[in-house]
């Protein structure tokens, strides 16, 4: 890449509201021409990135660079980019060609420019014979094109697109994801996309920014995220995985669901824990037995439109499910492979619970603005120490009585034979819980630590 | 059934009688030329004669009390709509509590009694040293007029896309051009409504006016009916004056039920 093919440029921009921080530090940069889409759940941070891209918003911290020149401080009016709102947001007491006018309009273009170049966007757009009509008498997909041409007509360096096609019924969102593309690809401006529709930025971007918590996740190509996902949020939130613990046991060889198979990742290290990701479309049945590397039983098929989704129970006591063309009946033992392309190895982000803690006194600690009891033997009071609790050991109570502290779970991965879940405490900490309990995403709960499974260790420099 | 039915108009026309007989009393007798109310003496136009060519007792009284009425009418509803409109997107874009307690605080002076309002301007001008005079009834009107302009925007604002003022920003609009070319015409309409209303409260405002008015003798057509009242029966041409004046407040009336009941049907 060459400085000149950067058309916007993002670094250390954060950007906080009420003392949450929303946008934690983000460096990215954008290709002149490229259709970048940022992919995140609801609250990750996506539509803020893009409000201060337009100039809504001002960052906290850090610098946007569009064709290298900081436009952080630049307000709205004057940037040379246009946004296409999710609800149109078009003018209710101007007609459609008053509509995409406006902006040229204020620019004082001459009127017969201004009429060539509305009536050329609003052919790019499809919707020649509306010049005359009233936006509100227009349907969803209709006030769509609008914005969209209202926005293209100023030719802008950039288009923001937000969530453009989150209103529309599916059928016309297929329709118009074509479309977008084919306009994308006519015009050759940048295209920057917000979304949390996975499918849809699969579809439609050449480049996929996956956001999470205020945090960029993982840079990548369409294919490189649906296949080489990063980290298990990445895997679980772009499409369908199986999702599981493993362990490197050396280079090109990992064991999960307790047997052992081949895979093609390297320097991991040796007996190392991992997470590891099969795509259900990616494990395979057969019924040579030279072929087959675990057994297991189907105890679900649905139908699916195009596939067959089955849940199946291993021989070691794991679920997985599985995509394929060919249903197999429930209660059937199968044989099955998968491909050592297929495994997908990723480093664990964190194998326990680790938080920064103060001796407070014999036996008692403090971490999570919590006190707790546990063993200090070996240490005195006042000592500044970690505390380590593992997945497992952290008990969830569906009431506040007993409790240490209380959350909000808000992520939930099945790992196969378990649920791992992060749970957000009042304060906004992450306390990380493995469980084979069913809980729902937003449940409210008790958190509780036992004084045994608290184990402190003297801090090391930098580490939380 | 049919019996019921009778029973049912009857005494909806008891009832429009009941309300309209004041008025009508007023606009028959007004086509009479009897000093004293309620003696009809045959048909005759002289009272509306008089009532235009001015050739009644304290003429010029009236007239500038017309003329007054209308001005500060005109001027507290012109202020009110704008300040208004400027409370109503101030409140609009607060959260939560703040917002609460300020539509609360709006909603006040709407249900608090014209006399109280009239006294505590009246005390709060004497505090303030201001001399009572015209000034001093505009600002009062401009007082009890904004509410209603708030209460009248705040639900354009509300079905308004809030995303439109920053779309205009988008496509170029300083922050004052998105707000003349994009969030007023949105608003026009409650800004309209508001304005209408201001207006008939203000002309029709006795209470606040008598308390605020000062001593330099400042009269408006309801201070001026009710000296006039009191100082020896009724000038005769009020009664036209105030038959012109419910006509004219009748096809007001009209001309906004038909703009609701056209907006409605857009919709």
């Amino acid at each position: 890449m060459t400085k000149k093919d950067v058309i916007i440029d993002i670094r250390h921009l954060s950007k906080s509201f009420d003392g949450v921080k929303v946008l934690n530090d983000i460096n990215l940069y954008v290709r002149k021409g490229e259709f970048v889409t940022f992919l995140g759940p609801s609250g990750c941070g996506k539509t803020t990135m893009l409000r201060l891209i337009a100039g809504f918003l001002a960052p906290d911290e850090g610098t946007i660079e569009l064709e290298g020149k900081d436009i952080s401080g630049i307000p709205p009016y004057k940037r040379p980019l246009n946004t296409v709102f999710q609800r149109y947001a078009l003018f209710p007491h101007l007609d459609v060609y008053d509509n995409i006018a406006f902006g040229l309009n204020l620019q004082k273009v001459p009127q017969d420019e201004i009429e060539k170049r509305v009536k050329k966007v609003l052919k790019l757009v499809s919707m020649s014979d509306y010049e005359d009509r009233d936006v509100e008498s227009l349907s969803g997909g209709q006030q769509q094109r609008v914005a969209i041409a209202r926005a293209l007509v100023n030719q802008p360096r950039v288009l923001l697109l937000d969530e453009p096609l989150a209103a529309l019924d599916l059928k016309m969102r297929k329709d118009m994801q074509i479309e977008l593309k084919e306009m994308h690809r006519k015009l050759g401006i940048t295209f920057i996309y917000v979304t949390h529709d996975q499918e849809e930025a699969l579809t439609l971007s050449d480049t996929i920014v996956v956001m999470n918590e205020g945090k960029i996740q993982q840079i990548g190509t369409p294919i490189d995220i649906y296949n080489e996902p990063v980290n298990a949020f990445v895997a679980d939130f772009i499409g369908e995985s199986n999702i599981l613990k493993g362990r490197m046991m050396r280079d090109r060889r990992v064991a999960f669901i307790k047997h052992e198979f081949d895979c093609v990742d390297e320097g991991f290290g040796e007996d190392v824990p991992v997470d590891v990701v099969v795509r259900p479309e990616d494990i395979y049945f057969t019924t040579d037995p030279a072929k087959c590397q675990f057994k297991a039983t189907v105890n679900s098929c649905t139908f699916k439109g195009v596939h067959y989704e089955m849940w199946v129970d291993t021989d070691t006591g794991y679920e997985l499910m599985i995509q394929d063309y060919d249903p197999y009946p429930v209660g059937s033992e199968v044989m099955l492979y998968i491909d050592p392309d297929d495994i997908q190895v990723m480093k664990k982000e964190r194998t326990a619970n680790n938080y920064a803690a103060k001796v407070t006194g014999e036996g008692k600690v403090e971490f999570l603005d919590t006190e707790f009891a546990c063993d200090t033997t070996g240490f005195e009071t006042g000592d500044e120490v970690t505390a380590t609790i593992r997945f497992e050991k952290v008990d969830l109570l569906d009431h506040e009585e007993d409790a240490d502290l209380t959350g909000n779970v808000v992520v939930i991965l099945y790992m196969g034979d378990h649920y791992h879940l992060t749970v957000k405490t009042e304060a906004g900490e992450n306390i990380w819980v493995d469980t084979n309990d069913i809980w729902d995403k937003g449940d409210f709960v008790g958190i509780k630590i036992l004084p045994e499974d608290i184990k402190l260790s003297k801090r090391a420099a930098g580490n939380e | 059934m049919k019996g019921k039915k009778i029973i049912a108009n009857a005494y909806i026309w008891l009832l429009l009688i009941v309300l309209y007989a004041p008025i009508l009393f007023i606009v028959v007798f007004s086509f009479t030329e009897a000093k004293s109310l309620g003696n009809w003496t045959g048909f005759s136009l002289d009272l509306y004669k008089n009532l235009f060519t001015g050739s009644m007792q304290n003429s010029s009284g009236l007239i500038s009390a017309v003329k007054n009425t209308l001005l500060i009418a005109l001027v507290a509803s012109a202020v009110a709509t704008l300040l208004g409109t400027i409370a109503a997107i101030g409140i609009y874009n607060l959260k939560g509590r703040k917002k609460q307690t300020m539509t609360f605080l709006n909603n006040i002076p709407i249900i608090n009694p014209d006399i109280i309002t009239g006294v505590s301007l009246f005390l709060l001008f004497v505090f303030l040293g201001i001399s009572q005079g015209y000034l001093t009834v505009v600002l009062a009107h401009i007082t009890f007029c904004t509410p209603y302009v708030v209460l009248n925007v705040m639900p354009k604002l509300q079905q308004m896309n809030p995303n439109i003022y920053e779309a205009a920003l988008d496509l170029g609009a300083t922050p004052s051009q998105a707000l003349r070319k994009v969030l007023v015409p949105a608003l026009r309409p409650g800004m309209i409504s508001g304005f209408i209303m201001s207006f008939t409260m203000s002309l029709d405002d006795f209470a606040v006016t008598f308390f605020t008015r000062g001593t330099i003798g400042l009269d408006t057509l309801s201070t001026y009916i009710y000296t006039d009242a009191r100082k020896g029966g009724l000038t005769p041409e009020l009664k036209p004056l105030m038959s012109i004046i419910f006509l004219i407040i009748l096809v007001v009336l009209l001309v906004i039920n038909i703009r609701q009941s056209k907006n409605t049907a857009k919709q």
